[in-house]
């Protein structure tokens, strides 16, 4: 190939879903550990949100690292999804012709279920934050600002917290591939053993993450979480 | 050519079979101490002007060790190379298939190896009937391979110190042979197939893979060019060149079954020699002991395992007929025939090739074969591991052979630690082939042949892990030096398209497609190329006789008769059509195949792998003529109808004393 | 044993395929699976259909010639190349479906034949060392760590049958590409154009049409020859390396 580029590759591709993907994993551990602060009371919880908007200042204006962070996380959803079509339009176009039996041997439910799961992931990503960031709608018609009463209100409706719950299976779906084949991409799995670490790894955050964020909402069903 | 030189012997048994012919001489090697040759010729043989290389057009017919390799230099030289192979990728070529290793005299181990010992074993593993100055060179040549190779990347089994390891092979008693686990082949194909697509890339070599070389042209005297078929599209095509070399392999699929991949075929090698080259010492043939039995007659091609079985494994079959059908198990020690023991207590079980092929065929013969009946007899015999797994345990037999043994599983469905393998012999390699001078040059000048597809290195018998060294030798360090003393005469006159040569030619190749796809008979090709497989391994197989020969060219005739007027070839020649190609093949190994057998008629003595049933000592060893029969039989083609005209070339040892071996 | 053979039957690469239906009677369990199909092919030639067209040289499972998804699987059931799996592994009565590989970069020639030569051309992009003939250093001026060259010799097994590629559901060559970069990369002779090989190579797999790889692993299932997905994991860091090092 004259003049080919690493840079313009299938594998620089990856790359950047493999990085970005790293981005959010970052991200949903913080977030996590913020939700779970709803088992520590109502006053906790809103301290804990306030407190989120006033780093960095004086030095940086209000909301200044959320804004930080909140543009970091844009771009890196913008790169992952962008490299997501690509490489699929790629995929459908590699297999044109469908085969009449395929089984896919070797392959676990959460590898391939990486594009629909992240669309679904997408879908809700949009729901959550008309409902708890852009929009912040309470389907009980109580406080909108008081983000703890908001928490608890939406999660009292049961299919809200169905709703929620069905996304973080596919969150943990999604990890769970993910987490081992961003490793993969970075080439930090060249013998069985690293791999073997790596896909333990992939599980274990998968399950964190999942289980984690499950536990407010069921908290809430369950009265543990009250207002 | 002068046909009235010759005298045959008093009991010619091939007397009207054949034409005498005047003598031939190889008339390149040159006149220097054996060591010295091949520098002399390297010196001698005129260069050619790197500026006129790229005006020199050179064909090169399979891909294998020799003819990859061969691709690859001559493109880094800086010729303009054509290459062909009938598989979908050169990568594909049967060199892949070798297990074992290649020898070479390094002498790493520091246990006496020399080039002038390697060269040694070579000659007598050929039981005397190979080129002593062709056998040299290889053996010099053999340590160049080695180092290439390695510069390649072929990853060859290391010790721990970092440095390649070597193991002992074939019986010899130097650790001379390098390897890379059990596919060497594989390692130095691969090595090969991707110096060559690295000139493909660079421009100096088109590669024409899904071709089929199906005539030779020859114009004014001289090998110009090819007509090949694309295999996809069907169309006949014309490629002219100013120097064409076969590197096409072997014919052993003459026998139907061997171990040999489904394409290879004699048919450029055959349309070579009826075009003028000479086919030498076609009769000699290697079969293997170990391979896995045919199940049946859908069986497409055999599989060896490698011999080292034997070192460990013992081979019996029941000492009564009325046991074959029982379970192995259930025959009481005493009612076994350890035969390979009995017959040869010095060597037992480790007998030479040959012999251990032969003793398998007299016990089935016997009607003492174990394993399912293929047209009414049992063809193998027990190799049995129980003593072994009792000796040194079943984790140290797993550890040496345990991927013999799932082979050997996976084919036969069976737990070879549980029940004893069954083996039977089957074709390998043919040392014959295209009759060459040291310079590797045909009959036919501008025609030159390397590999399997020449008769040069091996005499009557090859030693394990020589066919990669020879393939390697002849592609990488030789055919390009001894090439370019006859491409300085180029390039040569260019000829048209509508030279009568490729007029002729072309117009052969094309009535023979629109017979093929015309007789509308009854009758496949398969079962044609499988009852002429048959006829060779019953008469012209193992052991060989006066009438048995006889008998076999008789039934070849017509069968090949019948196969004219009533195969049966469906679908068109503008497609793939794979029975078409192989109506092609199997039509040449018709002529190959009697000519294998009046060659075997003509050679009244055993040597090697061809064994005469009237040429063995009382112990049934085989028993060698040197006074009658040191020579080559390179046989011509002198036409349809006619018998074929033998040129003998006398076999002189200067650097070598012959001697008669013995295995008791 | 009887089956029921659904075939792949396409006459050339411009002409439209479809599944046609066969039964065969009396199959041996003994026979190869391609075995199984000559004598279908014997049947259909008696009865003036033209023989099914399929690849095979060696059938000793090296050349790689073979290749056929057989009910959905590369090369069937069994972890072994098309020529080496045997009917025992079938039942009597079973209805077997045969595909020719499914690839963009692996266009249909005739019936279950493919056109594999994309694998050639990544392999021209530096799937190799440049070395001349003649040119090679003495071949223990270099030692090699044992550990290393049995690596490289592990993953230098791949046969290049396709069946990495045939398994994909992302129609992705990495397998291949990476058994190639990681034989060469574990050498010392590999050394010199570790980076050019790589994206080079990477960038005709990309050209060919085939699919971005995204770790799945039905490749490695598939496998006849068990290349591990670690080649997978070099092949993505010797890109990293080339864009580092500003390829």
């Amino acid at each position: 190939m004259k003049n080919a580029r690493a840079a313009r590759t299938t594998i620089a591709l990856k790359l950047g879903m493999a990085v970005s993907g790293f981005i959010f994993i970052g991200f949903v551990l913080a977030h996590m550990y913020g939700n779970l602060k709803a088992f520590a009371g109502h006053d906790a919880f809103n301290d804990y949100a306030h407190h989120l908007r006033q780093i960095g200042e004086p030095m940086l204006p209000h909301e200044g690292v959320l804004w930080i962070l909140r543009v970091g996380l844009i771009v890196s959803l913008v790169v992952h999804v962008y490299c997501a079509v690509v490489l699929w339009r790629r995929a459908s176009h590699a297999r044109g012709t469908k085969y009449v039996t395929k089984k896919n041997t070797g392959a676990s439910r959460s590898s391939l279920t990486m594009r629909w799961g992240g669309l679904t992931i997408l879908v809700f990503l949009v729901w959550h934050l008309l409902n708890f960031t852009i929009g912040k709608i309470n389907p009980q018609g109580g406080a909108t600002n008081d983000p703890y009463n908001l928490l608890v209100d939406t999660f009292d409706v049961w299919w809200l917290t169905l709703i929620y719950l069905v996304a973080m299976v596919a969150l943990g779906l999604h990890l769970n591939h993910g987490v081992w084949s961003a490793a993969q991409t970075l080439g930090w799995t060249g013998n069985a053993a690293k791999r073997v670490r790596a896909k333990r790894l992939a599980l274990a955050l998968a399950l964190i993450v999942s289980v984690g964020f499950s536990l407010v909402p069921l908290g809430v069903l369950a009265g543990i979480i009250t207002k | 050519m002068s046909h009235d030189t010759v005298m045959t012997a008093d009991h010619d048994d091939a007397a009207g079979y054949y034409t005498p012919g005047s003598p031939l001489v190889d008339t390149k090697a040159p006149d220097a101490p054996i060591a010295e040759r091949w520098e002399t010729r390297k010196f001698e043989a005129r260069l050619v002007n790197p500026a006129n290389r790229r005006k020199l057009n050179v064909i090169i017919v399979g891909t294998g060790l020799a003819g990859a390799s061969a691709a690859a230099t001559m493109g880094e030289a800086g010729y303009h190379v054509k290459t062909f192979c009938y598989q979908d990728s050169p990568r594909r070529a049967h060199s892949i298939a070798a297990q074992g290793g290649i020898n070479a005299a390094k002498n790493y181990k520091e246990d006496g190896d020399s080039v002038h010992r390697l060269f040694y074993d070579t000659v007598k593993g050929g039981d005397y009937r190979s080129r002593e100055s062709n056998v040299y060179r290889l053996a010099e040549v053999s340590t160049n391979i080695i180092d290439q190779c390695v510069a390649q990347g072929v990853p060859f089994a290391r010790e721990y110190g970092g440095l390649l390891d070597n193991r002992s092979f074939g019986g010899v008693q130097v650790s001379r042979t390098f390897y890379a686990r059990g596919q060497t082949g594989q390692q130095l194909l691969i090595g090969a197939y991707q110096a060559l697509e690295r000139q493909i890339a660079a421009g100096t070599v088109a590669m024409y893979s899904r071709h089929e070389m199906l005539e030779l042209v020859v114009a004014d005297g001289k090998a110009r060019g090819i007509i090949a078929r694309d295999m996809v599209t069907g169309e006949i095509q014309t490629h002219l060149a100013d120097v064409v070399v076969l590197a096409s392999g072997g014919y052993g699929n003459v026998f139907y079954l061997s171990t040999n991949a489904m394409g290879s075929n004699v048919t450029a090698a055959w349309r070579a020699h009826r075009k003028g080259a000479y086919m030498a010492n076609p009769c000699y043939t290697q079969i293997h002991p170990t391979c896995i039995p045919v199940t049946g007659t859908h069986q497409s091609k055999l599989t060896l395992m490698s011999e080292s079985l034997r070192n460990d494994g013992r081979i019996w079959v029941p000492k009564n007929q009325a046991d074959c059908d029982k379970d192995p198990r259930d025959i009481p020690e005493e009612d076994r025939d350890y035969y390979l023991e009995r017959i040869y207590p010095a060597f037992g079980n480790l007998v030479p090739r040959d012999i251990a092929s032969r003793a398998a065929k007299y016990q089935c013969d016997d009607g003492r074969g174990v394993g399912p009946e293929v047209d009414g007899v049992r063809r193998g015999v027990y190799l049995d591991f129980a003593d072994a797994i009792e000796r040194l345990g079943r984790d140290a037999v797993e550890n040496k052979y345990g991927n013999l043994f799932d082979m050997y599983a996976r084919i036969t469905g069976e737990d070879p630690y549980a029940v004893p393998m069954r083996i039977y012999p089957a074709v390998h390699y043919v040392m014959g082939g295209l009759w060459v001078d040291y310079d590797l040059q045909s009959t036919i000048p501008g025609l030159f042949v390397t590999g399997e597809a020449n008769f040069s290195d091996h005499g009557a018998n090859r030693l394990g892990a020589s066919a990669l060294m020879q393939g390697l030798a002849d592609g990488y360090f030789v055919l390009p030096h001894t090439i370019r003393d006859y491409l300085a005469d180029g390039p040569f006159e260019p000829i048209a398209e509508d030279h009568p040569a490729v007029v002729e030619a072309r117009a052969s190749v094309e009535g023979r497609i629109e017979h093929f796809l015309t007789v509308n008979g009854e009758r496949s090709v398969d079962s044609y190329h499988r009852e002429l497989g048959n006829i060779m391994w019953e008469y012209c197989g193992m052991e060989r006789t006066e009438d048995g020969l006889k008998k076999a060219i008789d039934l070849i005739r017509s069968l090949k008769d019948d196969f004219y007027r009533n195969v049966k070839v469906l679908g068109s020649a503008e497609t793939l059509n794979q029975s078409l190609e192989k109506a092609g093949r199997v039509a040449d190994f018709f002529e190959l195949g009697e000519l294998m057998c009046i060659d075997a008629l003509n050679r009244r003595e055993s040597c090697g792998g061809h064994f005469r049933g009237e040429s063995q000592t009382e112990d049934g060893e085989a028993l060698r003529h040197d006074d009658e029969f040191a020579y080559v039989s390179a046989w011509e083609w002198a036409g349809e109808d006619a018998a074929p005209v033998l040129h003998k070339e006398d076999l002189v040892y200067s650097a070598i004393e012959m001697k008669q071996r013995s295995y008791k | 044993m009887n089956l029921t053979l659904k075939i792949w039957r396409q006459p050339d690469a411009s002409s439209a395929g479809a599944m046609h239906t066969y039964q065969l009677a009396d199959v041996s369990e003994d026979m190869s699976f391609l075995e199984m199909l000559d004598v279908l092919n014997e049947q259909l030639n008696a009865e003036g259909e033209e023989p099914i067209a399929f690849d095979s040289d060696c059938r000793e499972g090296i050349c790689g010639a073979c290749g056929l998804m057989i009910n959905g699987d590369a090369h069937g059931p069994e972890v072994t190349t098309t020529c080496q799996l045997h009917m025992r592994s079938f039942k009597d009565g079973e209805t077997i479906t045969i595909e020719p590989w499914r690839s963009e970069g692996f266009p249909v020639v005739k019936d279950l034949i493919v056109d594999r030569s994309a694998f050639d051309r990544i392999i021209q992009q530096g799937g190799y060392v440049s070395v001349n003939t003649g040119s090679a250093p003495e071949a223990h001026s270099v030692p090699v760590p044992k550990e290393d060259a049995d690596r490289a010799f592990n993953v230098a097994t791949c046969i290049g049958c396709g069946a990495c590629v045939a398994a994909c559901p992302n129609g992705s060559a990495s397998l291949f590409m990476g058994a190639k970069i990681t034989h060469l990369g574990l050498l010392p002779q590999g050394q010199p154009e570790r980076d050019e090989r790589v994206v080079n190579m990477v960038a005709q797999h990309d050209f060919e049409g085939f699919g971005g790889c995204t770790n799945i692993g039905a490749c490695t299932a598939a496998c006849p020859k068990e290349i591990p997905l670690d080649v997978i994991s070099q092949l993505n860091k010797d890109l990293r390396t080339a864009i580092r090092h500003g390829h």
